[in-house]
């Protein structure tokens, strides 16, 4: 299979071209964009992200150990008489669990983003290839999977190109 | 009709009231932005310098203040046994508030699509980040023993001490040390795609292997941008209720007390609301400086600050609101205590200090009411710098006058700073100005892939 990357002005070029890809039985491996572009997303059906339930998952986690310690010191471990007021002192008690709850669910939310992301990935062949660093710029990037046989890989290179690529280069993988 | 239509149109025009025409493709964007960073010798620094050596000098300054307090204890400062707080808990709840708002602003703004955070956000977040780090020290200080800050938190030791989870100083901590480790995490995730954009950008190996390094080896793929943007906003939403939780609890640090003028229920939404105030003024004058001192004219429009100062007209009509709630609440509630410290406000010691406040908090923002003063970067920057002075007088007031005119005439004392108190509170923009200098030269001071995605929008046919 052979891997190119075809270089568009804009974004609705390249969305065009994602969704068009496909006709013309190319696969379409990512595209590379300087911000995010929604419709992307949806024209690479990419599954949806598990950053949220991850965050509240740990939101929760956090929060329940938070709690359980205050309880714990209160009310078990060292329970202490003051002036009659009750040992497990709920209302007063609901601020350290909310505070590093919101704190550990961020931090589940930001590792759940470096697995999702694959990052940290500080070397890839990618950041060698020519142009690849207008991707943060102005230019938009499609990775599409060519078909096998001649005729089908030019008939695809014709159509990207007919759909606004300004440039396809072959990259390695 | 013609409304449908007025909206219409506005909606049309509304990426381009952000962004000036030399700055609206996304190559300038970049441009404008990498400039100070990359190509540092094409800029004069001297005034950058000059910054950096005044900051250095007045954070020398505060490191011997705090070096005197911990020598020879806090008997230094104009504190006595009534007025037990003086200006350190003043300074904490101004720095709090101050680095309340970039987090409040940046996320607030972000759940509410308003498209001109783009050029704000990321220094509203570094000062959030200096600010609240600050703001951390001053609690620390106030202690009569602050070696034993660290009893605050629950560890196993030989005493079998716990923390006293009832307590609101036990709270603020809590509150302090998420809030700044979340802001950290924000900040952070926001700039992720900006370092790889310095990566790209960076012509010399050192900062190119920096920023990559920084940038975790981003490439804006879509699933990238994709898991960012869930991420982003989530913390966004997560950001919101942490921040009115972090000043309410600073809030509650005087309501929970037994004190004429604290303990009042209005206190947490007042203090919340008085945050923001402060933080916009602070996020004004810093955006003038930025636009000046980057030559950013192209990213920050008069527009953005048009609408800053209108948040603050807001914020000053909703701050006089709170004064005439607590005045009206000590006349109306009938209690002696009450209604002489609201006498004492008005025509005792600190009396001059409190009409200032009023002055500089209530009826100087009501400038703002004018477009041509909204308009004018100079007039907001310096109202701003006016509603900042007025918010350290409200929190030095707050603490001063019920301390100085509780309950009991016999235990009425006044607060006179003494050079410390000076030192330690002028001191701590030292600091702050050191931390801001340094990320301006290091960090993109806009955030690049939310102005790009601006300008874009812009741009479409």
């Amino acid at each position: 299979m052979t891997r190119v990357l075809a270089e568009f002005a804009d974004q609705r070029h390249l969305v065009e071209a994602a969704r068009r890809a496909r006709d013309v039985r190319c696969r379409v491996v990512d595209a590379y964009t300087p911000f995010p572009v929604e419709e992307l997303s949806l024209a690479l059906d990419h599954r949806e992200s598990r950053v949220r339930p991850a965050m509240f998952a740990g939101g929760i986690l956090m929060a329940a150990l938070a709690y359980g310690l205050e309880y714990y010191s209160a009310v078990i471990d060292y329970p202490y008489n003051s002036g009659g007021r009750p040992l497990d002192a709920w209302p007063a008690f609901m601020l350290v669990p909310f505070a590093t709850g919101i704190l550990l669910a961020g931090a589940c939310g930001f590792a759940t983003f470096l697995v999702e992301t694959g990052l940290p990935n500080l070397s890839d062949p990618l950041f060698a290839v020519d142009g690849m660093a207008r991707a943060s710029q102005d230019r938009f990037l499609l990775a599409v999977e060519l078909p096998q046989e001649d005729e089908g890989r030019s008939a695809a290179v014709a159509t990207l190109v007919r759909l606004g690529a300004i440039s396809v280069r072959e990259v390695e993988r | 009709m013609t409304l449908m239509m007025t909206i219409q149109a506005e909606r049309a025009a509304e990426p381009e009231r952000w962004t000036l025409p030399e700055a609206r493709s996304l190559e300038a964007v970049n441009a404008i932005v990498v400039a100070p960073l990359l190509a540092s010798s094409g800029w004069s620094w001297r005034a950058w310098w000059v910054g950096f050596g005044v900051s250095l000098v007045a954070t020398l300054a505060f490191l011997l203040t705090i070096f005197l307090i911990f020598s020879r204890g806090i008997g230094i400062w104009g504190v006595n046994s009534t007025v037990v707080w003086g200006v350190a808990i003043a300074d904490y709840v101004w720095w709090i508030g101050i680095g309340n708002a970039g987090t409040l602003i940046s996320s607030m703004l972000l759940l509410m699509r308003q498209k001109w955070r783009a050029s704000t956000n990321r220094f509203a977040e570094a000062m959030t980040l200096f600010a609240a780090t600050i703001a951390g020290i001053f609690p620390i200080i106030h202690l009569g023993r602050p070696l034993y800050f660290y009893w605050l938190t629950p560890y196993p030791n030989t005493m079998h001490l716990w923390p006293q989870w009832r307590s609101a100083l036990i709270w603020d901590f809590w509150a302090i040390v998420s809030y700044i480790l979340f802001s950290i995490l924000f900040w952070y995730v926001g700039l992720i795609p900006d370092f790889a954009a310095l990566r790209d950008r960076a012509r010399t190996k050192p900062p190119a292997l920096i920023y990559g390094a920084l940038a975790l080896g981003w490439c804006g793929s879509s699933r990238q941008w994709q898991v960012y943007e869930r991420l982003h906003l989530a913390l966004a939403c997560l950001g919101v209720p942490l921040v009115v939780s972090l000043h309410s609890v600073v809030g509650m640090d005087f309501a929970a007390s037994l004190m004429p003028g604290w303990q009042e229920t209005i206190f947490p939404p007042y203090f919340v609301v008085g945050a923001m105030y402060s933080g916009f003024a602070m996020v004004a004058c810093l955006a003038a400086l930025v636009r000046w001192g980057f030559r950013m004219h192209g990213l920050i429009t008069t527009a953005h600050f048009d609408v800053m100062a209108k948040v603050m007209l807001a914020a000053s009509i909703i701050m006089g609101l709170s004064y005439a709630t607590e005045w009206f609440n000590a006349w109306y509630g009938g209690e002696r205590a009450d209604r002489s410290l609201v006498m004492f406000e008005f025509a005792g010691h600190y009396a001059p200090m409190f009409w200032a406040l009023l002055l500089c908090n209530v009826v100087i923002p009501q400038a703002f009411w004018w477009a041509a003063v909204r308009r004018s970067v100079i007039a907001v920057f310096i109202i701003a710098v006016i509603i900042n002075i007025g918010m350290w007088l409200e929190r030095i007031l707050i603490i001063w006058n019920t301390l100085s005119h509780d309950y009991m005439p016999s235990a009425w004392r006044v607060f006179f700073p003494t050079l410390w108190d000076w030192m330690i509170t002028f001191g701590s923009l030292g600091p702050f100005a050191l931390m801001f200098l340094v990320f301006v030269r290091l960090i993109p001071v806009v955030s690049m892939h939310e102005t790009r995605k601006l300008v874009a929008e812009g741009n479409r046919p």
